[in-house]
C-alpha cells in the first residue's frame, strides 16, 4: 500500500503527525504535511488508516499500486 | 415564532422546533433533549432560527462529516441561506473562519506554522510550569475558590498571550470584551463595540511591534503587512480571532471538564492515579467528545444542490450541524451518553471537520493534557463547593461551560 497526500488540500491540522509520526511530518514554514515513509507496513499501516480517517481535509489516501 | 402553522418538517403537521434548544434541567452535560428527538426523526430535519426561517438540521455523524468536507457548501455568512447566529450587518469582520477557499486557505496558512505538532510540543514544559505555578498559588490561597477565575481562564490566557505576543496584564480588558462577543443574546451594537475595541487594541499592539518586532505570532503578521500580503485591518482581525479562540474554548473545557469528572468520581480516579500519557490523551479526547462545548451547531450555506441521506438540499438553503449531536451518535460511538475515559474517542468532531476545523487544536489538546494530567494528582481532594444545581451554566454563550466553579479540597 502506498500513502498519497494531496498537498493542496492539506490544512496543516497535524492530525496525521499525531496518528502516525513515523509516516508524516509538517513543513516548518506553514505546517503543511509531507510523507516520510510512502510504504508503511504492519502496525504503522494501521496508524496511517487512522490518519486517513481523522484528516479533516480528507487529504490522505492509501492506494494499491 | 413557535406557534406558526407552517409545515416544513418531516411530520405532516409537527411544528418546526426552534433552535438552539434548551438543555434538560439536571442534565448539564447532555445535548438538549430536543436534539435527541430530532435524531429519532431521521438524518435530516428542519429547525427554525431566531429569524423565523427554517433550516436543515443534520443529525448524523457521517452526514455532518461529509457535508463539512463538501466544497459546495460555504462558511461565508453573506451567502443566501446562511443560518445566522444572530442579526448581522452582513459583513464578515472575524477573519478567515467565515471565508471560503482560496482566500480562507491563503489567510489561514499565514498562521498555521506555530500550531504544528512539534512547535506545540516544544511549548509543553512552559505550559507545565504555568499550570504548576497556578496550582501552587491556588493551594497557598484561601478556599473555596472559583476555579474558573483562579485556574481555568488564566492557563489558556497566559499561553495564548505568550504565543501571540500580547501582554497578559491586559487580560481584564480582552476577557471582558471577549465575553460580550460570544454571548448569544448580546445585541448587535454591543457586539460591534466590543469587537471594535479588540481590533483597535490589536492594531495598536501591532503598531508597536512594527518598531520592536519580537519572536511571536503577531510580529509574524506585522511582517506580512509590511510585505503587502495582508492589510493592517486583516491582521488585527486575525489577531482578535486567535486571542479569542485561544482562551475561551480551552478555559471552558478545563472548568466544565473538571465538573464532569467530579460528577463521575470513578472516571476522575483514573486520571488521579495515572501518569500514563496515553490514558491522559485518551481522557482529553473523550471529554472533548462528551462535552462538545461549541454547541451552536456548525453552519453552512449550500451553493449548489447536494444530496444528504437520499434527500436533495437545494442551492440557497442553509444547514446546521450540531457537533454535540454527531459526537453522541450511537453509530459512531457505542453507548454514546456514557463518559468513558478509556474509550477511543479520537474521531470526534468537537473541533469541527473539513477545512475550517479548529486551527488551535494541537495547542488545546496539549494544554488539556497538561491540565488534566496535573490538577487532580496535585489536588487529590478537589471537590465542588456548590451543588451542581446552583452553578451558573453558559446556556447563553456560543461556547458552553460554567461561569463559575467554586471548589475546595
Amino acid at each position: 500500500m502506498h500513502v498519497e497526500l494531496d498537498e493542496p488540500k492539506c490544512v496543516a491540522s497535524g492530525q496525521c503527525v499525531l496518528a502516525a509520526p513515523e509516516v508524516f511530518d509538517q513543513r516548518d514554514e506553514d505546517g503543511i504535511a509531507f510523507v516520510l515513509d510512502e510504504q508503511p507496513a504492519g502496525d504503522t499501516l494501521d496508524a496511517v488508516r487512522e490518519a486517513v480517517a481523522i484528516c479533516p481535509a480528507a487529504a490522505i489516501r492509501l492506494v494499491q499500486r | 415564532m413557535a406557534d406558526t402553522l407552517t409545515v416544513a418538517g418531516p411530520g405532516p403537521s409537527a411544528p418546526v422546533p426552534e433552535f438552539p434548544m434548551p438543555r434538560a434541567a439536571g442534565c448539564p452535560f447532555d445535548p438538549p433533549p430536543g436534539l435527541g428527538a430530532a435524531r429519532e426523526e431521521g438524518p435530516l430535519t428542519k429547525v427554525r432560527l431566531w429569524d423565523g426561517k427554517d433550516y436543515w438540521l443534520l443529525t448524523r455523524y457521517a452526514d455532518q462529516r461529509a457535508v463539512l468536507l463538501d466544497p459546495r457548501v460555504s462558511a461565508d455568512l453573506t451567502r443566501p441561506g446562511y443560518p445566522l447566529q444572530a442579526p448581522s450587518n452582513g459583513t464578515n469582520n472575524i477573519s478567515f473562519i467565515l471565508m471560503d477557499d482560496p482566500e480562507h486557505a491563503r489567510l489561514r496558512r499565514m498562521v498555521t506554522a506555530p500550531f504544528a505538532i512539534k512547535r506545540v510540543e516544544a511549548l509543553r514544559p512552559a505550559v507545565q510550569k504555568i499550570v504548576d505555578d497556578l496550582i501552587d498559588e491556588m493551594l497557598a490561597g484561601p478556599h473555596p475558590v472559583d476555579l474558573v477565575e483562579a485556574f481555568a481562564l488564566p492557563v489558556p490566557s497566559l499561553v495564548i498571550c505568550a504565543l501571540l505576543g500580547v501582554p497578559y496584564d491586559d487580560h481584564d480588558f480582552f476577557q471582558e470584551n471577549s465575553k460580550v462577543l460570544i454571548r448569544r443574546d448580546a445585541d448587535m451594537a454591543d457586539r460591534a463595540a466590543a469587537h471594535g475595541k479588540l481590533v483597535g487594541y490589536l492594531d495598536q499592539l501591532m503598531g508597536e511591534k512594527t518598531a520592536h518586532p519580537g519572536d511571536d505570532l503577531l510580529s509574524g503578521l506585522v511582517a506580512r503587512v509590511r510585505s503587502g500580503e495582508l492589510t493592517r485591518t486583516d491582521a488585527a482581525q486575525m489577531g482578535v480571532l486567535l486571542l479569542l479562540a485561544g482562551h475561551e474554548t480551552t478555559a471552558n473545557m478545563i472548568a466544565l471538564g473538571t465538573l464532569a469528572l467530579l460528577e463521575h468520581p470513578e472516571q476522575l480516579a483514573l486520571l488521579r492515579d495515572t501518569d500514563d500519557p496515553k490514558l491522559i490523551a485518551s481522557a482529553v479526547e473523550e471529554l472533548l467528545r462528551y462535552l462538545s462545548i461549541v454547541h451552536g451547531g456548525r453552519r453552512r450555506a449550500v451553493l449548489a444542490d447536494i444530496e444528504v441521506a437520499g434527500q436533495v438540499i437545494r442551492a440557497g438553503e442553509g444547514v446546521i450541524m450540531p457537533n454535540d449531536l454527531a459526537n453522541r451518535d450511537p453509530e459512531a460511538f457505542p453507548d454514546p451518553d456514557r463518559l468513558d475515559l478509556t474509550r477511543d474517542a479520537r474521531r470526534h468532531v468537537a473541533f469541527g471537520f473539513g477545512v475550517h476545523q479548529c486551527l488551535g487544536q494541537p495547542l488545546a489538546r496539549m494544554e488539556l493534557q497538561v491540565v488534566y494530567g496535573t490538577l487532580y494528582r496535585r489536588v487529590p481532594g478537589l471537590r465542588a463547593a456548590a451543588g451542581i444545581g446552583e452553578l451558573p451554566f453558559k446556556h447563553d454563550g456560543s461556547v458552553y461551560g460554567v461561569h463559575e466553579l467554586p471548589v475546595t479540597w
